[in-house]
């Protein structure tokens, strides 16, 4: 309970209604109980103590907007600089950051917690239950997020952006050549950033594992749950290997260990291992919950369910694995022995195959359907259009020679830009169409959003299609100028605007979301006739998400009943209870207690972070700042009220 | 700015243009994969296409179809053939680009020239070792090769990490400090061939070009024994008041000249720095006037550049371009 003066005396009256079940109660009584148990405190208290998980998704996924939003504008100054050969508008110091920022803000801030935002927003309604497994680690890797994000555009702000690529290859961000505090701010930020994500996925695999509704079974999951499953387990293996190595880097800098310092025994080849076997499967932490996404929305406008459901299990799974066995490929300029090249291209080939089952099984589908054109339909067809593209260039720069030609020129911007655009932000926006009405109640308009379609699609494929013959002309990446000998200005002032062509297709995206927030057609529990258990509760849905858990028989569950979903009984309904079942067969086993609002878990990560913070500035900062921060987690975990007395 | 572009009719820095051994074997991979890729795409869209146009012909309906198991039938044949089409596919591509690394691994071995280059932030030092008939010699940024025969290109780095490419002629090597690396190419024609760093090296990676000058075998040996050589000694008063202002000011602590005091190694040789075809990593055509306007504000050509801006009058300034442009 919180700590609200008042609230004690209240809880004491409530004491004569303790332990009273949702069995056999009056539907508006039911309501009105399950309201007050999960209800959030209006005002900022109750905005900085909740735990509702779609509380804290909707924040997330506005937060990631507004950073895709900064990341945008720093992609559009660096086109406006390339835009003519030899132009002098922007310096070669801020163009440095600003690509940085680009990166870091893309991967980091935009793309890996958008896909977390969706997660933390949708699992719980699309397995039956009411919260996620640790509803306070959920707001806790929410604040550490958007005050990890928060700094890092300050330090820029202050002329102290990371400078050095989101990369931050050593010795260029070591203490021997990293410009002032730039590299260390940018070292501390990914570390603290990184333990947002590292809390959404344990609470993910724990939630997924534990907390589905009776009968969703393994062969019942919807394929999103699935795939943001794999996700966090490919987050808990990849994302250790970046905090890791960014903590050396920040010891190197600050402390004065060799990590990384050949003269000392170290060696500046050992952060790039560290760092792309974080990076490449980073790459998939993106894209697997797209693919989610694709798995999601399809079936919905075919009118049918998804072709080959344990084949694209499988590949996800397959993919996660693989994802792991490639990150060398992003060092084949480094020179390896042929052998290890030639593993290392025959593992990057073969994550092809999984990509590909998938993308025949959603064509299949398609084959198989009556295909309705709304606007995520749309959004899903641009994205196997451009995705195969980029999956394509990716087999290309799999191949060690090749690539020693095509690394670290445009060719590759434009090959990660259609998996990573191509491949996540087409099904996201796709995404964002389908469960706006879930999340708001009101339907987005569907002729602004087909608008919003064919502006991205075509501002995005002639923005980045004419890199790949940039690079292949020769065109470096990261360089803030070129001659004008070289022939590449007008491909540049080409591409420098049609990214305003797509930068006008992201307006119109914002555009149609404010309009329609405000006068959007209601949208009703279920408007596109969609199968999935998110779409049986109300749009929005209510704190406590269902009033009676569902029960599950199906693997469409809506469509296999469309009017009378069974429900299971039994739960308290004047306290916070989840239901937990079996790992396997989701078959009930235990009432959980789930945990209250509070503030300490914001308390806790202004604690985290301002050691974070200072520790740019002096190790010390890691000996004081373990007392604030364990005052924050004693008080966070402390326990509160009388152990339950029934039962 | 730059000039050898303009010398090369633009093509010289592009992997679409091969012009040695190694960059052709990696453009016939480019060109087999592209045709490869671009099928494949086809396909998909192709069959995409049509699965939406049929579908669409029938009426579209809202209620959930019913799931049909001569069709599930056929579905999972279709998909299982693209299946195994795609893993035919991909062993047959890793099978060719295997052979491709190799072939370009056998390049090595026939060398008959070597080079040593090491990367700098943010300009190429190059170095010839000794050989029978001739001293070792250094340079900068201006690499000459010998048409048609195999060079071997040794790659250290001192700072930060670069990368060597010259698309033209081969395909990129990263130097990485404390990790020496090489590589080898061929120019197949004469020709002056433009490089680039690839590797995000810091502030002036942009301006950190290499130019490679492909010439008969007979002009290279002549340009390699004008290498030998020592600085010319002045010979008109401006020179000699060039040098002395050169020793006099600072510049001698990170420049060499040989036959002169100066032995800096911060900097590039200037031994012939006249010979040269470009300034500072090619961000400025050799011309007096570049220069002049190099020498006099390093930091407005190239800010963030190692070269400070020293004090100079402009009798000095003028005496110094004099006297430097007299170092072919």
């Amino acid at each position: 309970m919180s700590g609200m003066p008042g609230k004690k005396a209240k809880r004491i009256e409530e004491r004569g209604l303790k332990g009273i079940r949702d069995t056999g109660l009056d539907e508006a009584r039911l309501r009105a109980f399950l309201a007050h148990a999960w209800h959030t405190p209006k005002g900022l208290y109750g905005w900085l103590a909740t735990v509702d998980h779609k509380l804290i998704g909707k924040r997330y996924v506005v937060t990631a907007f507004l950073f895709l939003i900064l990341a945008g504008l720093s992609a559009l100054a660096m086109r406006f600089q390339l835009a003519a050969p030899e132009a002098g508008r922007i310096s070669p110091d801020f163009y440095n950051q600003l690509f940085t920022m680009h990166g870091t803000t893309m991967m980091f801030l935009f793309a890996v917690p958008v896909m977390e935002a969706f997660t933390v927003y949708l699992v719980p309604l699309m397995i039956g239950t009411r919260n996620v497994a640790f509803p306070r680690l959920n707001a806790f890797s929410y604040w550490i997020y958007v005050s990890g994000g928060t700094m890092i555009w300050i330090a820029f702000a202050f002329n102290t952006g990371a400078d050095a690529g989101w990369f931050s290859y050593v010795p260029l961000a070591g203490p021997d050549y990293g410009i002032g505090k730039r590299p260390d701010f940018w070292a501390q930020m990914v570390t603290y950033t990184e333990v947002s994500a590292l809390a959404v996925a344990v609470e993910i695999i724990a939630t997924v594992f534990k907390l589905r509704a009776p009968g969703m079974t393994l062969d019942r999951i919807p394929l999103y749950v699935w795939s943001v499953l794999v996700t966090a387990f490919v987050i808990l293996f990849a994302m250790p290997a970046v905090m890791v190595s960014s903590t050396m880097l920040i010891l190197d800098r600050l402390v004065g260990t060799k990590f990384f310092d050949p003269a000392a025994g170290g060696d500046a080849l050992l952060w790039q291992h560290l760092f792309w076997f974080f990076g490449h499967p980073e790459v998939y932490i993106i894209f697997i919950p797209a693919t989610g996404f694709v798995s999601a929305i399809l079936p919905t406008f075919v009118r049918r369910p998804v072709f080959g459901y344990l084949g694209i299990v499988l590949s996800l799974i397959a993919i996660g694995f693989l994802s792991f066995g490639l990150w060398v490929h992003h060092m084949f300029a480094t020179g390896l022995p042929q052998l290890g090249e030639s593993f290392f291209t025959a593992s990057s080939m073969m994550i092809a195959i999984p990509s590909g089952i998938q993308i025949f099984c959603w064509i299949a589908t398609i084959w198989g359907g009556r295909p309705i054109f709304a606007t995520p339909l749309v959004f899903v067809l641009g994205f196997i259009f451009t995705f195969v593209i980029g999956g394509m260039t990716g087999v290309m720069v799999a191949s060690v020679p090749l690539d020693l030609q095509v690394h670290d020129t445009y060719f590759v911007v434009a090959h990660f830009h259609y998996v990573l655009v191509g491949g996540a932000v087409f099904p996201l926006l796709g995404a964002v169409y389908y469960w706006f009405p879930k999340v708001t109640g009101r339907m987005l308009s569907e002729r602004l959003g087909h608008w919003n379609f064919w502006f991205v699609f075509l501002g995005f494929n002639l923005t980045f299609f004419p890199m790949h013959i940039l690079g292949l002309q020769g065109m470096p990446r990261r360089i803030y100028t070129y001659p004008l000998e070289s022939g590449w200005g007008s491909a540049n002032l080409f591409i420098s605007l049609s990214s305003l062509v797509l930068f006008a297709g992201f307006a119109l995206l914002f555009l149609n979301m404010l309009l329609s927030l405000r006068n959007g057609r209601p949208a009703g529990d279920n408007p596109w006739g969609a199968s999935t258990l998110e779409w049986a509760t109300t749009s929005p849905p209510p704190s406590y998400n269902f009033p009676h858990l569902p029960v599950v028989t199906h693997r469409e569950p809506l469509w296999a009943r469309p009017d009378t979903l069974p429900v299971i009984e039994g739960l308290r309904v004047d306290a916070r209870e989840v239901l937990g079942g079996t790992v396997a067969d989701a078959v009930p086993q235990l009432r959980l207690p789930s945990a209250d609002n509070s503030i300490w878990p914001l308390l806790s990560a202004i604690a985290v972070g301002g050691t974070f913070f200072a520790s740019i500035y002096t190790p010390w900062a890691v000996v004081w700042g373990a007392i604030p921060i364990s005052i924050g987690f004693i008080c966070w975990f402390w326990p509160k009220g009388e152990p339950e007395d029934e039962e | 700015m730059s000039n050898t572009f303009l010398t090369a009719c633009g093509d010289r820095q592009s992997a679409l243009h091969a012009h040695g051994a190694n960059a052709q074997k990696i453009f016939d991979l480019i060109w087999t994969f592209s045709a490869v890729a671009a099928t494949v795409w086809l396909l998909v869209v192709l069959v995409l296409a049509t699965a939406l146009l049929r579908g669409n012909l029938a009426k579209a309906s809202r209620s959930p179809l019913q799931i049909d198991a001569d069709q599930e039938r056929r579905l999972t044949r279709a998909v299982g053939s693209a299946t195994a089409l795609t893993v035919v596919v991909l062993i047959a591509l890793t099978i060719g680009s295997f052979f491709a690394g190799k072939s370009i691994a056998s390049l090595s071995g026939s060398e008959t020239v070597t080079v040593r280059v090491t990367g700098h932030q943010w300009w190429w030092e190059i170095r010839y070792p000794k050989t029978d008939s001739s001293q070792a010699i250094l340079t900068a940024n201006e690499i000459h090769v010998p048409v048609g025969e195999s060079v071997k290109v040794k790659l250290d780095s001192l700072d930060v990490i670069h990368s060597f490419w010259v698309p033209s002629l081969a395909g990129k090597r990263d130097l990485i400090p404390g990790r020496p690396s090489e590589l080898t190419l061929t120019a197949d024609k004469p020709g002056i061939y433009r490089g680039q760093c690839a590797e995000f090296c810091g502030y002036q990676h942009a301006h950190m070009a290499i130019i490679v000058v492909a010439e008969s075998r007979e002009a290279f040996d002549a340009w390699r024994s004008r290498q030998d050589a020592n600085a010319v000694t002045p010979a008109s008063d401006e020179e000699r008041r060039g040098q002395a202002a050169f020793l006099g000011t600072g510049c001698a602590l990170c420049h060499a000249i040989r036959g002169t005091p100066a032995t800096g190694t911060v900097g590039p040789d200037l031994t012939h720095v006249a010979g040269r075809r470009s300034l500072a990593a090619d961000a400025l055509v050799m011309t007096p006037g570049a220069l002049a306007a190099w020498i006099a504000d390093p930091q407005s050509v190239k800010p963030g550049a190692k070269m400070p801006r020293i004090a100079l009058s402009a009798d000095d300034l003028n005496a110094v371009v004099t006297y430097l442009g007299s170092l072919e």
